[in-house]
C-alpha cells in the first residue's frame, strides 16, 4: 500500500485557484520530488498535506486512513514529520533538548510539572543525533548552530516520532552545494532503510535529479508532468515553464 | 570604483568577518562565492553600513565610506539589493518603486519606471499590484527594480538566484548583463556557480570570514582543486 | 426621539475628541512600533499649554485659536525631544520595554506639571463665536460641540491625502514595514520617525488643547485619555486610521448612549466591547496580522542553565537572614518583609507568562487582586477561617485565569497584552461598581489573621513559606517537561505544533498557574493588611509587577526575585524620603531602560560570563 495518497486536491485563494485537482501517492522508502515555477502552487500542496491549511477539496490518506483537514498537530501524531524551508527550531534549547522535545511530546509527557527535562530521554535523543552526525553538537544551543547543522537538526526532530512519511520544504535551500548532497544522501539512506516515504520539494536542480526516484512538475496549480528524472528532464513542456535552457543549472 | 581592505566584523563575540579585501572596478561584475553562512551577506551588509565594521576601510568613488550611516551610503550612489528580497508588501508596485526614487546620477541614464518595465516586462503588467500579492520570482526583479530607481553606480546584489525557478534565473541573468553594458558596476553574492559564471568577470571566494581565492572567471573554471575545496562542485 | 438624536450627536462630539488622540496614537504606533503610554501625557499637557496661551493672549479670536493651535505645536516640539532624547535609543529594545520607558516619561511629566500648574483644576474660557447654542429638532445644542463634530472627519481627511498621496507618506508606509531596508534605499529614516512623533504628539496636544472649553483642566487627564484611546486603538487595528475612526465612533457613541441604559456598568461596557471585538477580530476591526518577523530562526534568547555558583551563595545567605533576623525586628519593619515576600512571588508568577512563556500581560494585577478578593469575601461573608480564605484565594485567581486567559493567550504582542489589560479593567470596574458585594472605593475592612497568625511575626513566617514555596515550584515548573513546552511555543509555535505541541493549550494552562500563583500572593497581601481595595487590580499594580520583572530582566530565573526585591524598596524609600517620587521612579524606569536592557540580573549575567570568558 502508499504510504501517502492525494486525490483531486483543490484550494482557492480569494477565486485564484492556487492548486486544482492534485492526485498522486508516494510508497514506503520512495523519494518524491515535487518541482515547479514560483507561484506554481507546491507550498499550498505542500501545506495542505500536513494540515496547514484545509483543502477545498480532495483527500488525503496516510496509509489508507483519511486525515484531510486534520490540524498539524494531529497530523504529526499519525506519523508525519515535517522539515521546514526557513529552518524552525527552538532557539533557546541545546541540539539535545531539542530533539528531546520532540521524544517528549511522542511520549506525551509536556504537562509533566516535576521532573526535570534534563533527565528525560536524553539516551535515545543521543541516538538519533548520532545517527544523524550531530552527537558532538548536542550540547550547543540551536540558536548560535550553523544553517546546514540547524538543517540537520530538524531532520533529528523530524525522526523522533518514527515517521511513516517525511514532508520536506526546500531542504537544502540556503546550503553549500556539499552539504546539499550530504544531507540528502543521509535522508535517502535513512529512509530506504526504515522504509519511510519522503516527499520535497526543491530548486536544486542537482539535488532533484540527483536524489529523487520520481518527480511531479506543476504548473499553475496543476499537476503537467510526471515520472522518473530523466523522462522529466527531457519534457518539453518542463523545460519551457520550468527548467529553460539548463545554462544556470549545468545540465546541457 | 569600490575598494574594501581589511574589513572585520563581530557578532556578539564570533568574528564573522576577518580581513575582508576585494574591489569592483567600474563597468565589472564580481562574485563573491562562498557556502551559506561564509560571510557573503555580512561583506555586503558592512559595506553598506548596515552591519558595523569593527576594523578596515570601504572606499566608494573616490570617498571613505566605513562608518557612515545606510542612508548616507546609498545617496553616495551605491544600490543594496537583499537576500531576503524585503519589498514592502503593503505597497503597490509603483510605491515600491517610489521609495527607492532618488535624484539622477551624472554620467549614467536616470532610470524611470517605464525604462525599467522595458527590463523586466512582468513587472509592467501589475503597476498597482500589492507587493504581497507577487510571486518569489517577481518579488525579486521588483527589489532589484526599486534600487536601480535610485541611479546608483553600483549595486550590491546579494544571491539574486535563490530559491528562483531554473527559467526565472536565466531571465535574470539576461537582466545583469543589460545592467552591466548600461555601465553599472555590481558587486553580486552566489553559490550558484552556473549562474554566476553567466554574469560575472571576475570571482572573489569566501569562507569563515576571509577571502581564500581571487581571480577571472576563466581562473576559477580552470582551477578544479579551488572549486573542490571551497565550492565543492 | 429629539433626546435620543441629541445623545448621539454629543456622542459624535466625544468620538471627534476622542479620535484626534487615537489618531496620533496610531500613526505613531505603526510607523514606530512603539505603544506610547505617554500620548496621553501629551494631550493633558496639550490642554494646560493652550490654557496659559489662551489667558495670557489677546482675548478674541486671534487669541483663542492662536492659543489652542500654538499648543498643539509646541507639544508637537515636545514629543519629537521624547523621540530624539529617548526613544530613539530603544527602538531595537522589546515592546514592553518601550512602554515601561513611556510609562517613566507620564511619571515624569506628571510631577513637572503639578510643580508649574498646580494640583488644582483649572477652568478655560469658551472658544469666541462658537460660546452660545443652536436649536435641533427644539432642543439646545452647544455650537461648540458641533464644530468639534465637523474637527475629526477632517483631520482624518487630511491624514489619508498625507499618507496615500504624498512621497513623505509613502516614504512613511514604506518605514512602518521595513525601516533598515528605508535607510538601505537613501531615505534618512531617523527624520522620517522624528518627523512622525511630531505629527503624533501634534494631534494629542491638539486633542488636548480642544477639550479646553469643554472641561476642566487637571492632573488626571493623562491616564483617563490614554486607556480610552488606547481601546480605540486597538479596537480600531493598530496603526489603522480608518479603523481608529470607526472605533472612535463606537465608543463615543456607547459612552452617550450607555448612561442611559446601563448607567451602573458604565466603566465595564468599554471594556467588554473591546474584549468581545478582539475574541472576535483578533487584529481589531480594521487591523492587519503583524507580519512574522524576518529571519524566523527561533528566537536566540540565551538559555536557561542553573545558576553560577556566586549567585546560588547570595540566594541562601539572603533566604538564611529571611529567616534569622525578623525576631528582632519591629512590626512596621515586618509587615514591610511580609510586602517583600509576595511582591516575589507576584513578581515570579508574572515572570512565567512573560519569560518561558513570551506572552505579554498588562493586567497581572487582575489575579492578585482576584486572590486578594477571594480571600477578603470569603471572610466577610461566610466568616471563613483564614486557612480557608488562603486556599480560595489561588483557586478564585486560577478560576478566573482560566477564563480570561482562554481569550487572552490567542493573540499574541501588543494585542493580548491590551486583552489582559481589558480583562483587568473589567475586574477592577466591577469591584469599583457593585458596591452592594465588594463595598466599592471603600473596599472590604477587617480581613485579619486568626488568632494563631495574629503576631507580625508569625505572619510573616507563613508569608515567607508559602511564597517562597511557590516561588520555588514555579522554578521547578520552569526546568519540567510543562516549562520547555512553554519555551519551545515561544521559540517557535511551527515547530511547536509540527512535534504535537497544543501551543493554545500550553499557553492558557501557564496563564491560568501563573494567575493562581500571584492568587496566594493577593490573598496573603490581603491579610497582611487588613483589607482590600479596587486598587489591588488598577493598572499602576499590573504597571509595578512588569517593572519588578523587567527590572530584575526577562531572561533570568533570578530576575523576578531581585527585581521585586530591589522595586518594593526602592518605592517604599522614595514614598517616605520625597515628594518628588514620581518625578525620581520615572527617571530610575527611563534610565533603566535606557541603560540595563536586560534587566539588573541580566546585567549581572552578561559581565560574570564575561569574565569567566564561557561562550
Amino acid at each position: 500500500m502508499a504510504t501517502l495518497e492525494v486525490a483531486g486536491l483543490e484550494k482557492s485563494f480569494g477565486g485564484v485557484r492556487a492548486v486544482q485537482g492534485v492526485s498522486f501517492a508516494v510508497s514506503p522508502g520512495e523519494m518524491l520530488a515535487l518541482i515547479g515555477p514560483n507561484g506554481a502552487g507546491k507550498s499550498t500542496c505542500f501545506n495542505m498535506l500536513n494540515g496547514q491549511l484545509k483543502p477545498d477539496a480532495g483527500a488525503v490518506r496516510l496509509l489508507g486512513c483519511d486525515i484531510t483537514g486534520l490540524a498539524p498537530r494531529q497530523v504529526w501524531r499519525l506519523g508525519v514529520g515535517r522539515t521546514f524551508q526557513i529552518t524552525a527550531t527552538f532557539g533557546s534549547m541545546t541540539v539535545l533538548e531539542n530533539v528531546q522535545m520532540a521524544l517528549l511530546s511522542h511520549h506525551r509527557r509536556l504537562g509533566e510539572l516535576w521532573r526535570p527535562v534534563a533527565r528525560m530521554d536524553a539516551a535515545p535523543a543521543r541516538a538519533l543525533l548520532e545517527r544523524l552526525g550531530m552527537a558532538d553538537q548536542a550540547a550547543r544551543p540551536c540558536g548560535i548552530l550553523a544553517y546546514g547543522d540547524l538543517k540537520r537538526v530538524e531532520l533529528a526532530i523530524a525522526l523522533a516520532n518514527e515517521p511513516k512519511l517525511l514532508l520536506m520544504d526546500e531542504p537544502t535551500a540556503g546550503m553549500a552545494p556539499q552539504e546539499r548532497i550530504s544531507l540528502m544522501a543521509l535522508t535517502a539512506g535513512i529512509a530506504r532503510e526504515s522504509g519511510i516515504a519522503v516527499l520535497f520539494t526543491e530548486h536544486d536542480m542537482d539535488v532533484v535529479f540527483g536524489h529523487a526516484d520520481r518527480i511531479l512538475v506543476l504548473d499553475r496549480g496543476r499537476l503537467i508532468a510526471e515520472g522518473a528524472p530523466a523522462a522529466v528532464r527531457a519534457d518539453p513542456r518542463v523545460r519551457e515553464v520550468y527548467l529553460g535552457s539548463g545554462a544556470v543549472t549545468g545540465a546541457h | 570604483m569600490l575598494q574594501v581592505a581589511g574589513l572585520s566584523a563581530y557578532y556578539g563575540r564570533a568574528h564573522i568577518l576577518d580581513d575582508v579585501a576585494l574591489d569592483v572596478g567600474g563597468g565589472e561584475v564580481v562574485v563573491l562565492l562562498g557556502r551559506n553562512g561564509a560571510g557573503k551577506s555580512t561583506t555586503m551588509k558592512a559595506i553598506m553600513g548596515l552591519v558595523p565594521p569593527s576594523a578596515g576601510n570601504v572606499r566608494f568613488a573616490g570617498a571613505e565610506i566605513g562608518g557612515r550611516e545606510p542612508f548616507e551610503i546609498a545617496r553616495l550612489g551605491l544600490g543594496y539589493v537583499p537576500e531576503e528580497r524585503r519589498i514592502f508588501t503593503g505597497l503597490s508596485v509603483m510605491e515600491n518603486l517610489e521609495v527607492g526614487r532618488r535624484p539622477a546620477t551624472a554620467g549614467l541614464r536616470p532610470w524611470t519606471p517605464e525604462r525599467l518595465f522595458a527590463l523586466f516586462p512582468s513587472l509592467g503588467a501589475m503597476r498597482d499590484r500589492p507587493g504581497g500579492r507577487m510571486s518569489g520570482g517577481e518579488q525579486q526583479m521588483l527589489t532589484i527594480a526599486r534600487t536601480l530607481m535610485g541611479n546608483p553606480r553600483l549595486i550590491l546584489l546579494d544571491e539574486p538566484s535563490e530559491g528562483l525557478a531554473p527559467v526565472v534565473i536565466e531571465r535574470m541573468a539576461e537582466a545583469i548583463r543589460a545592467l552591466k553594458a548600461e555601465g553599472l558596476s555590481i558587486l553580486l553574492s552566489e553559490q550558484n556557480l552556473h549562474f554566476a559564471q553567466l554574469v560575472s568577470d571576475r570571482a572573489t571566494i569566501i569562507e569563515k570570514g576571509r577571502i581564500r581565492w581571487s581571480g577571472s572567471i576563466a581562473e576559477l573554471l580552470a582551477a578544479d582543486e579551488v572549486r573542490e575545496q571551497y565550492l565543492s562542485v | 426621539m429629539e433626546n435620543l438624536v441629541l445623545q448621539a450627536l454629543s456622542g459624535l462630539a466625544s468620538a471627534s475628541s476622542l479620535f484626534l488622540v487615537a489618531s496620533g496614537l496610531t500613526v505613531i504606533f505603526g510607523v514606530s512600533r512603539v505603544v506610547n503610554f505617554a500620548h496621553g501625557s501629551f494631550y493633558m499637557l496639550g490642554a494646560y499649554l493652550a490654557y496659559t496661551l489662551v489667558t495670557q493672549l489677546p482675548r478674541g479670536h486671534l487669541g483663542f485659536w492662536g492659543g489652542v493651535v500654538g499648543a498643539a505645536l509646541l507639544v508637537g516640539l515636545i514629543g519629537l525631544a521624547v523621540e530624539v532624547l529617548l526613544l530613539r535609543r530603544i527602538y531595537r529594545a522589546p515592546e514592553l520595554f518601550q512602554l515601561l520607558a513611556t510609562f517613566g516619561v507620564v511619571l515624569i511629566v506628571q510631577e513637572l506639571t503639578q510643580m508649574v500648574w498646580g494640583a488644582q483644576d483649572l477652568l478655560g474660557p469658551r472658544a469666541p463665536g462658537l460660546r452660545g447654542s443652536t436649536e435641533i429638532l427644539g432642543l439646545r445644542f452647544p455650537l461648540y460641540e458641533l464644530f468639534l463634530i465637523g474637527v475629526g472627519p477632517v483631520v482624518l481627511g487630511l491624514l489619508l491625502l498625507l499618507f496615500h498621496r504624498t512621497r513623505w507618506g509613502t516614504l512613511v508606509r514604506a518605514a512602518t514595514q521595513d525601516r533598515e531596508m528605508v535607510g538601505a534605499l537613501g531615505v534618512n529614516q531617523r527624520m522620517l520617525f522624528t518627523s512622525i512623533f511630531f505629527l503624533g504628539s501634534l494631534l494629542a496636544g491638539l486633542g488636548g488643547a480642544l477639550q479646553l472649553p469643554r472641561e476642566s483642566v487637571n492632573l488626571h487627564m493623562d491616564l483617563s485619555i490614554i486607556t480610552e484611546a488606547f481601546v480605540v486603538v486597538v479596537v480600531g487595528g493598530l496603526g489603522s486610521l480608518t479603523g481608529a475612526a470607526l472605533a472612535a465612533l463606537l465608543i463615543g457613541e456607547m459612552h452617550a448612549f450607555g448612561i442611559l441604559i446601563a448607567p451602573k456598568i458604565t466603566l465595564v461596557l468599554v471594556f467588554l466591547v473591546m474584549a468581545l471585538v478582539l475574541v472576535v477580530r483578533p487584529h481589531g476591526l480594521l487591523g492587519k496580522p503583524e507580519a512574522a518577523a524576518r529571519g524566523g530562526q527561533g528566537s536566540a534568547e540565551p538559555m536557561i542553565g542553573p545558576a553560577p555558583g556566586p549567585l546560588r551563595w547570595l540566594a541562601l545567605t539572603a533566604l538564611g537572614l529571611a529567616v534569622v533576623v525578623p525576631p528582632f525586628l519591629g512590626d512596621y519593619a515586618l509587615s514591610v518583609l511580609t510586602e517583600l515576600a509576595t511582591a516575589v512571588l507576584f513578581a515570579a508568577s508574572l515572570h512565567l507568562i512573560m519569560g518561558p512563556g513570551g506572552m505579554a500581560s498588562f493586567g497581572h494585577a487582575a489575579y492578585f487582586g482576584l486572590g486578594a478578593y477571594g480571600a477578603a469575601l470569603a471572610a466577610q461573608w461566610l466568616g471563613a477561617p483564614m486557612l480557608v480564605g488562603l486556599a480560595l484565594a489561588p483557586l478564585a485567581a486560577g478560576v478566573f485565569g482560566l477564563v480570561f486567559g482562554y481569550f487572552c493567550v490567542r493573540l499574541s504582542g501588543v494585542y493580548a497584552a491590551m486583552l489582559t489589560l481589558a480583562f483587568a479593567q473589567i475586574a477592577w470596574s466591577v469591584a469599583f461598581q457593585w458596591v452592594e458585594v465588594t463595598g466599592g472605593d471603600n473596599g472590604i475592612l477587617g480581613v485579619w489573621p486568626d488568632a494563631w497568625a495574629a503576631p507580625k511575626l508569625v505572619f510573616y513566617y507563613l508569608a515567607l513559606a508559602l511564597c517562597l514555596g511557590a516561588t520555588l515550584l514555579l522554578r521547578r515548573v520552569v526546568h519540567a517537561p510543562f516549562g520547555y513546552a512553554l519555551r519551545a511555543q515561544r521559540d517557535s509555535a511551527l515547530r511547536a505544533e509540527a512535534i504535537g505541541i497544543n501551543a493554545f493549550r500550553i499557553r492558557w494552562l501557564g496563564f491560568a498557574l501563573a494567575a493562581a500563583a500571584a492568587g496566594i500572593a493577593g490573598g496573603l497581601f490581603a491579610y497582611g493588611k487588613g483589607s482590600v481595595f479596587p486598587t489591588f487590580m488598577g493598572i499602576p499594580r499590573s504597571v509595578d509587577a512588569l517593572l519588578m520583572v523587567l527590572l530584575g530582566g526577562v531572561q533570568t530565573l533570578s530576575g523576578p526575585i531581585i527585581g521585586a526585591l530591589a522595586f518594593t524598596g526602592l518605592q517604599e524609600q522614595l514614598v517616605r524620603l520625597t515628594d518628588l517620587w514620581r518625578l525620581i521612579l520615572g527617571a530610575v524606569i527611563v534610565a533603566l531602560v535606557l541603560f540595563f536592557p536586560q534587566g539588573l540580573a541580566g546585567a549581572a549575567r552578561a559581565r560574570w560570563e564575561a569574565r569567566h570568558g564561557d561562550a
